[in-house]
């Protein structure tokens, strides 16, 4: 026994392994527990509720702890050892460790027990204090919603000011920059933009079909389709997808960039952040979101014509009804609001980047508020629309 | 010195790294090492930079499959175990990585926790006391409510030894405890060691190449570097200093450069 040393490595095989184990008898003044065995961090559970229980409903406060039999002991032990010393001082009474090996116990004494006190429960606060405390949390919510407008609003300016600087110095952006983004955000979101595309003219043609029909009624289907996709599912589904594809990838790469300290070196080097890193991504956008736009009417058009030559229509009937059902007045409205659109998602995922605060979960945030503030701010702008468009009689 | 005889005599072998060949795709990094670690000493790994201290060091731990050789903990061979065997072995060390790697989304107290809470079925006042002490052990007792964002460089690194000890392992590797620390904290954690080492009897495998904490705390080093791949010299980093013939490992502990410096401005680094 007394070749004891606290590494488990040494302690015999598990088949002789020998219990752990607590007795508890009744002491002088409170408890006397017996413990034996390992004292590990991996068989301690049930030791450890069983010691604890012991002395906390002991008659007595005084807690004596025979500790002869233990064989080896590691952090957890000697955990199990500084709690029944609080709880035997938190009710008044005294605590004694007898029989613990000098080796043993020197894991014991390299913890501080002051150090892990248990905590005061916090003081229960008063109906003043509380109205107090609720005042003033109101308080602090309400000037950071202020401070993130302010933000926003800041951040509009500077986005503005760096897009037009874009236009008065076109040799100092970084073109290169524009074109990855491009690809990124344009060229490689163009099969999932002609997919839905496909999908929705379908689904529409096919369900306005149904309805129709009762009226005989299916050959107005064109013209339906063509007003609907030129006017508002190309601009408004397309601004959904760059949400989900290029919003959230903005926030994540900027907010990565944050992180890592990349965008205070920009700013150290002279640089502002929003010329270098929002200006190439919003310019980007805008030159691709009219070409993604076009690609979803092109597809929504093949999804309809799908379901009109099913219906036994020539497909001449069906462009003839599309054209001559939509104006010009249709497509440049569904294009202006398209690159409304763009900005805006395209704005919120750069600004919910640089908003990134400390660590990985940062990022997760602002690449979910990027993508959820864009799909919101995509629907208000789209009702701002449709109520001006009325009025202007579009 | 007198440790040193002791252990030498008498401690076992805890870590044994046989004929190891480390590639980083292409690239040959350490060709054919061997070298023992034994039970209670302070190892250090250590060599300038880029000479594969942390490619060692992440093969030692089973991170990188090594291309030929045997790395054995505990008597097992850790490169071919798998499953439950694998877990067993993981179980005897902690890892203190360079830049802490401390969970960003939890306080301290519940990344000391963690491991507590996967590995073991102690009730949970008892968690958070063990918790506690590890934080205690390292000097953060007070930051337990802390998130990892809102403390220093150095602070990160103790907790993340916390962490590593929550299980009380035998083994701790630590990469580059003191890089990018203030002289100040970086001997504090020399302590620190010293002292987890004296009062735990724990083994401390370190890669670092700070020089006051080398000669502060190491019982043997071994050195690797880049030219030749392999060790160039083992030993008391105090006798290599002093005795050693290679003028590699003497311009490392002399902190002399490899070339004269040059007249006039220089050509790299520009």
């Amino acid at each position: 026994m007394s070749s004891t040393t606290p590494h488990p490595q040494e302690t015999p095989p598990d088949a002789a392994r020998p219990k752990t184990a607590v007795q508890a008898t009744p002491g002088p003044g409170g408890v006397r527990l017996t413990l034996s065995g390992l004292l590990e961090t991996e068989v301690l559970g049930p030791v450890w509720t069983q010691a604890l229980a012991a002395a906390r409903t002991a008659p007595g406060p005084d807690v004596e702890v025979e500790a002869r039999e233990v064989l080896c002991l590691d952090g957890a032990g000697a955990a199990l050892i500084l709690r029944l010393r609080q709880v035997a001082e938190a009710r008044g009474g005294r605590f004694s460790l007898t029989g613990l090996s000098p080796d043993l116990a020197r894991m014991v004494d390299i913890f501080d027990p002051a150090a892990v006190a248990p905590l005061p429960p916090a003081a229960p606060l008063s109906f003043g204090q509380r109205l107090r405390v609720d005042i003033e949390d109101m308080g602090v919510w309400t000037v950071r919603l202020l401070a993130a407008w302010a933000g926003h609003i800041a951040f509009t300016g500077e986005m503005t000011a760096a897009l037009f600087q874009a236009l008065l110095h076109p040799r100092r952006v970084r073109w290169k920059d524009v074109l990855v983004a491009a690809e990124k955000t344009g060229v490689n979101s163009l099969p999932i933009v002609g997919l839905i595309g496909f999908l929705m003219g379908l689904i529409m043609s096919f369900q306005s079909a149904v309805t129709l029909k009762r009226f005989g009624g299916e050959v107005f289907i064109p013209n339906g389709l063509g007003l609907l996709c030129f006017r508002e599912l190309s601009a408004l589904i397309t601004a959904i997808l760059l949400a989900g594809r290029s919003g959230s990838a903005f926030a994540a790469e900027i907010g990565t960039m944050k992180v890592n300290e990349e965008v205070d070196a920009l700013t150290t080097m002279g640089l502002n952040p929003v010329r270098f890193l929002v200006g190439p991504k919003i310019m980007a956008t805008l030159a691709v979101m009219p070409i993604m736009c076009l690609f979803f009417d092109f597809f929504c058009l093949i999804g309809g014509a799908v379901v009109m030559l099913s219906l036994g229509f020539p497909l001449a009937t069906y462009t003839s009804r599309v054209f001559a059902s939509t104006s010009f007045t249709d497509f440049w409205g569904g294009m202006v609001k398209a690159m409304v659109f763009a900005i805006l998602v395209a704005g919120v995922g750069c600004r919910r980047g640089l908003g990134t605060g400390e660590g990985a979960s940062a990022v997760g945030d602002s690449t979910t508020s990027a993508v959820v503030l864009g799909i919101i701010l995509v629907a208000v702008a789209d009702g701002v629309f449709a109520v001006l468009f009325f009025y202007l009689g579009l | 010195m007198e440790k040193n005889e002791q252990s030498a005599a008498q401690a076992e072998t805890v870590i044994r790294v046989e004929n190891l060949t480390c590639t980083y795709g292409q690239d040959l990094i350490i060709d054919d090492i061997s070298f023992e670690v034994k039970r209670g000493e302070i190892f250090i790994i250590l060599g300038g930079s880029g000479c594969g201290k942390t490619t060692l060091l992440k093969h030692m731990i089973g991170l990188y499959p090594p291309k030929a050789g045997r790395v054995l903990i505990g008597g097992r061979d850790f490169v071919s175990a798998q499953g439950r065997e694998r877990q067993d072995i993981l179980r005897h060390f902690g890892v203190m990585y360079q830049s802490g790697a401390l969970f960003g989304s939890m306080n301290l107290l519940e990344n000391v926790r963690l491991p507590l809470e996967e590995f073991t079925s102690l009730p949970g006042e008892a968690m958070d006391l063990v918790a506690r002490m590890k934080l205690s052990l390292v000097g953060l007792a007070d930051y337990s409510g802390h998130m990892p964002s809102e403390i220093s460089g150095g602070m990160r690194k103790r907790a993340a030894i916390a962490r590593a000890l929550a299980l009380d392992p035998e083994i701790l590797f630590l990469d580059e405890p003191s890089a990018g620390l203030d002289p100040v904290t970086s001997a504090g954690l020399d302590d620190l060691i010293k002292e987890l080492n004296a009062s735990l009897k724990m083994t401390f495998v370190i890669v670092t190449h700070e020089l006051p904490s080398i000669f502060a705390i190491a019982d043997r080093v071994i050195m690797l570097d880049k030219g030749v791949k392999k060790i160039v010299a083992q030993g008391d980093p105090r006798e290599l200093r002093e005795k050693s013939e290679n003028p590699l490992v003497r311009r490392f502990f002399l902190r002399e450069p490899d070339h004269p410096a040059q007249k006039g401005p220089r050509q790299e680094g520009q």
